[in-house]
């Protein structure tokens, strides 16, 4: 394998060196990857390679044990997830975490939480007494949240209670809602896992808008498809450590990875999105 | 000073042990179920007015206590029919509030059937105290230790050596694997509140001579197992016993030495600390939140 | 801004409709009494509403608060020589800053130990009432001074029945514009999924605490109205059991609904009123009919009733998160 890709001046996002442990389970071990602004880059591996464990770290859900991450060139490493949030960093999530109570709508005016600055103990008072400040921020976060929704094509949804909308839906109201907060690197946990082709389709193209518009974009998904297509870097993870890095190009040629994960006609024939041989996972 | 301190000792002991048999009964349904059951008060209750009751009819005592504990049980299976298994489904706080409503229910049933008077029953050793190092204790205090030893004992080898009981422990473990492997776990929920019924009743009627009962006593001592079966961590049979047993003591000793005013202050000011330093209680599982 | 009448001025104008006509039927002062007593009630519930429903955080020690605002009507005219009425405010103060440093560490705290943490802080508070003899008057209670607003004596059930409706009024107007604001959603995305909320940025620890004290003052306003309006107080007020009667109110109204609130409050009021002619049993109903409509409308009245009148089953459908790519 040739060397990884050397990090580039300030990446956007950059992981060095993570470990993690889990009752003396060792999840993640020396695992990094820089990313930089308008870039979207892969993180791809067999179930149980730590990637969503990865995205929990770097998002400031999980602390690891050991190694840094950097954010826009700051060491974020310590961070719970809303200082990151204000830093400019938002997420998906595999396991949905839409809030179901709400309607669609409401999910992605949540998500301007931020752009509300409600965290002053003014704007307390303000919201109680629905003073006109607060009610212009309610306009304009109604106004941007529609567009967001419209972005995703949920726009025609926007007063559907959010438990109503099918699954491919749902993942697009997060990524609509993590889109709300106007980050500068954003993180999808499996975007298009359980969608259709027509729905990855959306999903890849809402990707390559997202990153031309300069937002760093990072990436687990299994549909290699999609992985090749939309993004310029892939790493890949194997029980808790890096296997590869390259562009696709590379990672598809590397022997090693097509030894122990994709299996040589999952390249070639990428048709179903569905997982990798279940074994590779031990190899 | 130690005569002092062996008679608080004592004390907190004989209360802890009812308030470890009350956070048992919390425990077994809430491992069964996610249910935390608020009547559990109302059962000690139960098995104390009902031997009252029954000696006063002329039953002699040892039958009296056997027909509490069965009334009872009979009151925690039917709690279980009739208001917990129709609201199967339904979130936590909606299946606290049933029990509450249901604790208040056999409240003020008990009101009607019995009166509002405070009962008590003769010790079942006598009533003349037991010289100990200059203490004196209650010969009652050692039926309500032995009585709770047994129990605990009892429902250990229940759980340990039979069937039933290891479908308990499998659903308290996990409910859907349980399931998986063939476990009905909704008898096991009826068992649980069975089984919690029956020894909330014992418990009633072996610290009924040392402490009266009444109509009303359920809801402090259901507060004060609560807070026992948290400080030991929730779902812990174990914690259970630990958490009951030092509310007792801190409460006794509490009492004893700082104001008997705040003897339930000092119990519960303990608790919220203990909670603050450690939320899974002493023998709690901890996990990472799985996202 | 929408056509049609939004929600929230639906149920204002319904509200003040209700509290102006209901005196129409009122035979007696005793229904301007039982009404007031229901509305004061239900400005607690509003309240905690705001903590449970919005925020999805349980209090099982809420009447604690209630009680230090009516203790601060009895006790604050006698220890500073302020009028009963500035002494509303101070308790209100008083019961917000108690809220704010209590609050910090035990929302830290979740679910069942939440629920001990604060039912350990509603116990204190009564123990203190109860046992504070020489200031508190004990269990037996105290006495509050009759309320003067500039040399009128505010007193008769039908002047009460006003203050509390306006109060309560009030109140409602206040949780629905925060329901509909940036701290409103907030509050309800933490309520759903917290980890989602803090990577939106919310600072969920602020937001709860929040919530608690704007929970605290509205119990510690009713409190003080509860006080001035019987014109006496015990530790009851502060107990265990009066704070299961407010979770209850808000539980049984639909936790999700601001007007459930004072409907369920409206319920536990009337219902031991209504029910006093087979007094013996008042707790035995009370109790069946609590577990009735948490088996039968577990979503609450008012969200239970709208879902049938929808056509709707009760239980909103979840939504099947299996994917097919999940092996």
């Amino acid at each position: 394998m040739t060397a990884a890709s050397v990090a580039q001046p300030r990446p956007a996002l950059a992981a060095e060196g993570i470990g993690i442990s889990f009752g003396g389970i060792r999840a993640l071990d020396g695992v990094g990857f820089a990313a930089r602004a308008g870039e979207v880059l892969a993180i791809i591996g067999p179930n149980g390679a730590g990637k969503t464990t990865l995205f929990n770290i770097v998002s400031g859900v999980y602390r690891a044990t050991s190694g840094r991450v950097l954010l826009g060139g700051e060491e974020v490493t310590e961070a719970p997830p809303e200082r990151l949030a204000a830093l400019g960093l938002s997420r998906t999530f595999q396991n949905l975490q839409v809030f179901f109570r709400m309607t669609a709508l409401e999910n992605v005016m949540a998500g301007r939480h931020l752009q509300e600055r409600a965290e002053t103990a003014a704007n307390l008072l303000s919201d109680l007494f629905r003073l006109p400040g607060t009610r212009a921020r309610n306009r304009t976060t109604r106004d941007a949240a529609l567009a967001l929704l419209d972005g995703v094509g949920l726009a025609e949804h926007a007063e559907a209670p959010a438990g109503s909308l099918p699954y491919g839906a749902l993942k697009r109201l997060e990524i609509a809602r993590a889109l709300a907060t106007a980050p500068r690197v954003l993180l999808l946990d499996e975007p298009a896992a359980g969608c259709n082709p027509v729905e990855t389709e959306e999903i890849n193209r809402l990707i390559e808008g997202v990153a031309s518009r300069g937002v760093c974009v990072v990436l687990i998904e299994h549909d290699m498809k999609l992985v090749m297509r939309v993004s310029r870097r892939v790493v890949v993870l194997n029980g808790g450590r890096m296997l590869a890095e390259g562009t696709p190009g590379e990672v598809r040629r590397n022997p090693e990875v097509i030894a122990a994960y994709l299996g040589a006609n999952v390249v070639e024939e990428p048709a179903r999105p569905g997982k990798p041989p279940e074994s590779a996972a031990h190899a | 000073m130690v005569a002092e301190l062996l008679q608080f000792l004592v004390s907190g002991l004989t209360v802890g042990a009812v308030y470890a048999l009350v956070a048992l009964g919390f425990t077994l349904i809430y491992n069964a179920s996610d249910v935390v059951n608020f009547a559990q008060g109302e059962f000690v209750m139960l098995g104390g007015m009902v031997t009252v009751f029954a000696t006063a009819a002329g039953v002699p005592l040892p039958l009296a206590a056997f027909l509490a504990v069965l009334a009872t049980v009979a009151v925690g299976l039917l709690l279980h029919r009739l208001a917990i298994e129709p609201a199967r489904g339904a979130s936590a706080v909606t299946l606290i509030i049933i029990t509450i409503g249901a604790s208040i229910f056999l409240r003020g049933v008990a009101q009607v059937a019995f009166d509002k008077r405070f009962h008590q029953l003769p010790g079942f050793s006598g009533s003349d105290p037991i010289p100990l190092l200059g203490a004196a204790i209650l010969p009652q205090s050692f039926w309500v230790l032995g009585g709770a030893v047994l129990i605990f004992l009892g429902l250990w080898l229940f759980l340990e050596r039979t069937l039933a009981g290891k479908a308990v422990r499998a659903t308290a473990a996990n409910r859907l694997a349980a399931r998986l492997v063939g476990v009905d776990t909704a008898k096991v929920l009826a068992l649980s509140f069975g089984v919690s019924a029956g020894i909330g009743a014992a418990a009633g009627v072996l610290v009924t001579p040392i402490t009266l009962t009444s109509y009303d006593v359920g809801t402090l001592l259901a507060l004060k197992g609560f807070a026992a079966a948290m400080l030991g961590g929730m779902g812990s049979p174990l914690g259970a016993v630990v958490g009951g047993l030092m509310v007792g003591l801190l409460e006794a000793l509490g009492a004893g030495y700082v104001s008997s005013a705040y003897k339930d202050a000092v119990a519960f000011l303990v608790i919220v600390a203990v909670l603050f330093a450690l939320p899974q209680g002493l023998f709690g599982r901890s996990g990472v939140e799985r996202v | 801004m929408r056509g049609r009448l939004s929600a929230r001025h639906t149920t204002l104008l319904g509200l003040a409709l209700v509290i102006a006509a209901v005196p129409w039927f009122f035979p007696s002062a005793y229904y301007f009494r039982v009404a007031a007593l229901v509305w004061v009630s239900g400005l607690a519930a509003v309240g905690l509403q705001v903590l449970m429903g919005q925020a999805g955080q349980v209090s099982l020690g809420h009447a604690g608060f209630l009680g230090l605002g009516a203790y601060a009507c009895a006790l604050g005219p006698k220890l500073t020589g302020l009028p009963v009425l500035a002494c509303l405010p101070l308790g209100a103060v008083l019961s917000g800053l108690i809220a704010f440093v209590v609050g910090r560490p035990i929302l830290r705290l979740r679910g069942h130990t939440l629920a001990v943490a604060t039912l350990g802080f509603g116990m204190l508070v009564t123990m203190v009432l109860t046992g504070e003899n020489g200031l508190t008057g004990g269990p037996d209670g105290i006495r509050i001074p009759r309320v003067e607003l500039f040399g009128w004596r505010v007193r008769g059930a039908e002047t009460w029945y006003w203050i509390a409706g306006g109060a309560l009024w009030l109140g409602v107007w206040l949780a629905l514009n925060l329901q509909d604001s940036p701290s409103g959603r907030a509050l309800a995305a933490l309520h759903d999924s917290e980890v989602a909320a803090r990577t939106l940025g919310v600072d969920v620890a602020r937001h709860k605490l929040r919530a608690f004290v704007v929970a605290a003052v509205y119990a510690s306003v009713a409190g003080s109205l509860l006080g001035m309006m019987n014109g006496f107080v015990t530790p009851d007020a502060a107990g265990f059991l009066s704070s299961i009667e407010y979770v209850t109110m808000v539980v049984i109204g639909g936790s999700a609904s601001v007007p459930g609130a004072v409907v369920g409050a409206a319920l536990l009021v009337l219902l031991p009123q209504a029910l006093t002619v087979f007094h013996e049993y008042e707790h035995a109903l009370l109790g069946l009919m609590i577990m009735l409509f948490m088996i039968f409308l577990r979503q609450g009245i008012l969200p239970g009733l709208a879902g049938l009148l929808a056509g709707r089953c009760l239980g909103a459908p979840k939504p099947v998160a299996s994917a097919g790519a999940r092996a």
